[in-house]
């Protein structure tokens, strides 16, 4: 086979060489400044169907209030992209089809001209200074403090799962965790000498109320994780050894989001994007927005995490020994635990 | 000045006596092999950068198959892959993780640093700015087998049993620094780690001497300002490398301290494999911030070279001086300089200080503006001229076609707050490809395909080389194009499958077109392959000056020999790009034509320098006796 081509190519060869070149050459010169042609045109028709007819699919519906400004941020930049890459597609092309060679003209000698130049330094500069302000007062937005009233959940990557952490309803205060406290059950390595602990819960659903700030507290145990909510145009990294964090506010429930999508079976998700070893692709964690009541609700029936673990109360300080059994929602004795549950609700 | 420059000529002169009686004396082993000819070395970068060409294209192919057809059964790659494909005919989830992190490394820096700088500043240094050889030989010579030496370790991590590096091209810790995070960061990583070190030693030790023989060794009347745009870009390239490379030299050589020897630079509160590890107080950022010191001069690094190619290729094929020398140059040391102060755009979403964030925004920004410029100055270039499309010519119009296409994206990408969706998408994964990736190969195969007849004497077939650029121009749009939209749709980029998510199901139609394209666009490059491989035993001769071109390499004979010029280094008188300048007789002027020879082109302050030229010549006359 291999050699059959060699053949034809070298037979090509020797008549090209009996033929004689030049003609030919201008041929193939023409031809070529044609194809660019054809490429220009068929290239765009390509982007522009392709576009078309993906019109509205393009993204992830959003579902955070950030998102929305971004968003609008990110379309407005790429129309300034697209329209900027059209045009110098365009112009290129065309200039490589119009200036193919002829042999009775002569090229011109236009080595520089400083008013063209000063022009397409300044133009390209003052767009991306808009681009680039717009850009940060956004982005300080983003990254401001959170209020004192934010929701604040936890988010743990490991390899290769991720889980969260709740407050819990009492105390609103994750406790502290000490990495060398990580054992099969604890395992978020919680301190339970620490009294906000104690009634803080695991959840292996990101549950978020809508229309109420979050503060997300993002680490992992093991290598670099990224947490990613596509929808909520959500990314931090989760670093071992470095906490970070991000603020949001939901603006769809998930109900609404299957409402309006059309889509019965909706849901959010939230992924992993920094590559993390062999389960990488695989880390999923459902996410679910629900009316600030239902959250309150859920919230309510969880299960501290000493409750299920009722052999971790060992580790507690014997004086916090009753305020953890309280706050756990274990069983101390049924007069403690009915008022408690009363003002639950 | 002059008188400096008379001396170092009279003294390469003077060592090219040296180097004639070695050629005819040298064997095999010293002509061949290890020798200190700055052409042999180019071509011994070349031919091994192209060997890494192949296989960094092949692996991502292996990987793509993954990806464009999820559900097939791969069996028929057993005997390549053994045992890392799984029972069912699956690629190994790990073995993908390892696929993509070699294809990085081999093509950012195997392919498109070694292979794209080693070959033409080795190659085009001494023979445009006029020099015998590269001021060191021997030191040039090292380059080169410290680079092979490398090649070897990397080539051996790829068969051995616990697989090669898979935690990414950026090796972040602790994924890296751990086996027990992933099997490939176990002798895959040691050998990746010590295959890279040795590389740092083979790109410093040419750096230096491309630097060297920039500064020291023009030949007289090569001023900087007379320098063509190759060798300000391959100078600039040196100086950035011999600025950053020593970073990453530290960042590794602390990640090996990590892995080996029980320190915490990087490792800090790591609970893995049912344990606590005892490393506290380091931070995985660090590393970020030392590679990317060195990570993101390297996208320079490897793009300089290929715009310093295309302007010599666009401004010969239009028959028109190069638009706005000044400007180019200009652009090129601004960025070369911005290029050490946006490294952080990589990290906007570690959790850094967001007030860094914005310091690094805007710096990423305003080097988006000389980028711009250069665009706009190749299309000038472009306008009335009277363009010969030679395969050169078609590569490096696709350059600058992909240096629009992906470069524009950055705009997007270097904004923080909306690099906050985009980033680790196949947003990214589109622009580097396009703007970094595809345009520094596509500078790369036009130097190729242009100075072929200097390299081999010999010229290489055109129509197989426009049937191979048009392959490859339209494969790579069709490979990287569509990533737009799967970017944008939020798809992660290094995922195995996408099957696990509801948000990422759609595409499959985008992810399979883009794997025929790149399989097309792979076996394209076998045209190239044959058409090199064959014009090199049988190709046309080349004339001495086949392209018309001003530069000095062209004044060698078509065999230069170890020395280059056969009698004196021709004097330079002017810059390179007098094409089609009015009044004169042919439609280019070489560098080494005097004015006083071409009265009827001069501009008016030309003339003024003809009195200069006798004056040179009068130093030349004094130093030799």
């Amino acid at each position: 086979m291999i050699g059959i081509l060699f053949m034809i190519f070298r037979i090509g060869n020797l008549v090209e060489v009996v033929k004689g070149k030049k003609e030919e050459g201008d041929n193939w010169n023409n031809f070529n400044a044609a194809l660019f042609i054809v490429f220009m045109i068929g290239g765009l028709a390509l982007f522009l169907w392709y576009s078309v007819k993906q019109w509205g699919t393009y993204e992830p519906p959003i579902a955070s209030v950030h998102g929305e400004i971004t968003d609008s941020l990110f379309w407005i930049t790429m129309w300034v992209c697209i329209v900027a890459f059209v045009i110098i597609f365009i112009v290129m092309f065309w200039f490589t089809y119009a200036y193919r060679y002829d042999k009775n003209r002569k090229a011109v000698f236009f080595a520089d001209n400083h008013y063209l130049e000063i022009t397409w330094t300044v133009i390209p500069a003052i767009v991306l200074a808009l681009l680039i302000f717009k850009g940060l007062r956004v982005w300080n937005d983003i990254t401001s403090p959170a209020s004192k009233e934010a929701v604040v959940i936890e988010v743990i990557g490991q390899q290769f799962a991720w889980t969260a952490r709740y407050p819990g309803v009492k105390d609103k205060e994750l406790g502290h965790h000490n990495y060398k406290l990580i054992d099969a059950s604890n395992e978020f390595g919680l301190d339970l000498t620490d009294k906000n602990s104690f009634d803080d819960f695991k959840s292996l659903t990101l549950h978020i109320p809508k229309g109420k700030e979050v503060l997300l507290k993002i680490r992992a145990k093991d290598v670099i994780h990224s947490v990613f909510l596509p929808h909520f145009r959500l990314k931090m990294d989760a670093v071992p050894g470095v906490a970070t964090h991000f603020k949001f506010t939901a603006t769809k429930t998930t109900q609404e989001m299957r409402n309006e999508t059309g889509n019965p079976n909706f849901n959010y998700e939230m992924a992993c994007t920094e590559v993390c070893g062999k389960g990488h692709f695989s880390m999923r964690f459902p996410v679910v927005v629900d009316e600030p009541e239902d959250y309150d609700k859920w919230m309510a029936t969880q299960e501290s995490w000493l409750k299920q673990n009722p052999d971790y109360l060992k580790y507690v300080p014997h004086n916090l020994k009753e305020a953890a059994m309280i706050k756990a929602g274990l069983p101390l004795s049924s007069t403690i635990q009915t008022p408690n549950s009363v003002t639950l609700k | 000045m002059a008188t400096i420059d008379t001396h170092s000529h009279t003294a390469v002169a003077h060592h090219d006596e040296h180097g004639h009686d070695h050629a005819h004396h040298g064997n095999f082993w010293t002509n061949y092999v290890f020798s200190e000819d700055h052409k042999v070395i180019a071509k011994q970068f070349l031919i091994t950068g192209m060997a890494w060409a192949l296989i960094g294209g092949a692996l991502s192919v292996i990987f793509r198959l993954q990806l464009g057809f999820p559900e097939s059964n791969l069996s028929w790659l057993k005997p390549i892959l053994g045992g890392w494909l799984t029972p069912e005919g699956k690629i190994d989830p790990e073995f993908y993780l390892a696929l993509v992190t070699m294809h990085g490394t081999i093509m950012v820096f195997f392919v498109l640093t070694a292979g794209l700088s080693g070959t033409f500043s080795n190659f085009l240094i001494p023979l445009q700015v006029g020099a015998r050889d590269m001021a060191s030989g021997f030191m040039n010579m090292l380059s080169y087998w410290f680079f092979f030496l490398s090649s070897c370790i990397m080539f051996t991590s790829l068969f051995i049993s616990t697989g090669p590096a898979a935690g990414g091209w950026v090796i972040y810790p602790p994924l890296s620094a751990l086996p027990q995070a992933i099997s490939g960061s176990g002798l895959g990583m040691t050998l990746w780690l010590v295959s890279m070190a040795l590389f740092i030693v083979s790109s410093l030790l040419g750096s230096i001497n491309y630097i060297t023989t920039v500064i020291n060794m023009r030949t007289l009347g090569m001023s900087f300002t007379k320098l063509p745009l190759t060798i300000w870009a391959f100078f600039l390239t040196a100086v950035i490398g011999i600025l950053s490379f020593p970073v990453l030299f530290a960042a590794a050589l602390l990640l090996i301290f990590d892995r080996s020897f029980g320190t915490s630079f990087y490792l800090s509160d790591i609970y893995i494999g049912g344990e606590a590890l005892p490393n506290q107080g380091g931070s995985p950022i660090l590393f970020q911030h030392l590679f990317w010191f060195l990570g993101h001069p390297e996208v320079y690094i490897v793009l300089l070279p290929a715009l310093g190619i295309t302007s010599e290729i666009i401004a010969t094929n239009s028959r028109k001086p190069i638009f706005g020398y000044k400007a180019m140059v200009g652009s090129m040391l601004f960025i070369a300089i911005l290029s050490f102060v946006v490294w952080a755009h990589h990290m906007f979403v570690t959790g850094m200080n967001p007030f860094l964030g914005s310091i690094f925004t805007l710096l990423t920004l305003i080097i988006a503006v000389p980028s711009a410029v250069k665009i706009f100055n190749y299309v000038t270039t472009l306008w009335k001229g009277n363009i010969h499309f030679t395969p050169a010519m078609l590569f490096s119009i696709g350059l600058v076609s992909f240096f629009l296409t992906g470069g524009i994206t950055g705009i997007v990408l270097g904004n923080s707050a909306l690099d906050i969706q985009l980033h680790d998408t196949y947003f990214i994964v589109a622009h580097f490809h396009l703007v970094m990736g595809s345009a520094s190969f596509f500078g790369m195969v036009a130097g190729i395909y242009h100075w072929f007849p200097k390299m081999f004497g010999r010229m290489m077939n055109a129509k197989l080389g426009y049937l191979h650029f048009w392959f490859t121009f339209v494969g790579v749009y069709m490979v990287f194009f569509p990533m737009h939209y799967i970017g944008i749709a939020g798809f992660p980029r290094r995922y195995y499958s996408w099957t696990n998510f509801e948000t990422f199901s759609g595409f499959a139609d985008l992810n399979f077109v883009i794997t025929i394209a790149a399989i097309l666009t792979l076996a394209a490059q076998f045209i190239f392959l044959f058409n090199f491989i064959y014009s090199i035993f049988r190709g046309r001769l080349a004339p001495a000056n086949p392209w018309n071109s001003n530069t000095l390499e062209w004044t060698t004979p078509r065999h230069p020999q170890h020395g280059n010029w056969p009698g004196e280094i021709p004097t330079v008188y002017r810059w390179p790009y007098d094409y089609s300048k009015p009044g004169a007789k042919e439609d280019f002027i070489p560098q080494h034509i005097p004015f006083s020879e071409t009265p009827e082109s001069n501009l008016p302050h030309e003339n003024e320098e003809i009195k200069l030229e006798g004056m040179g010549a009068a130093i030349i006359v004094e130093e030799k006796h």
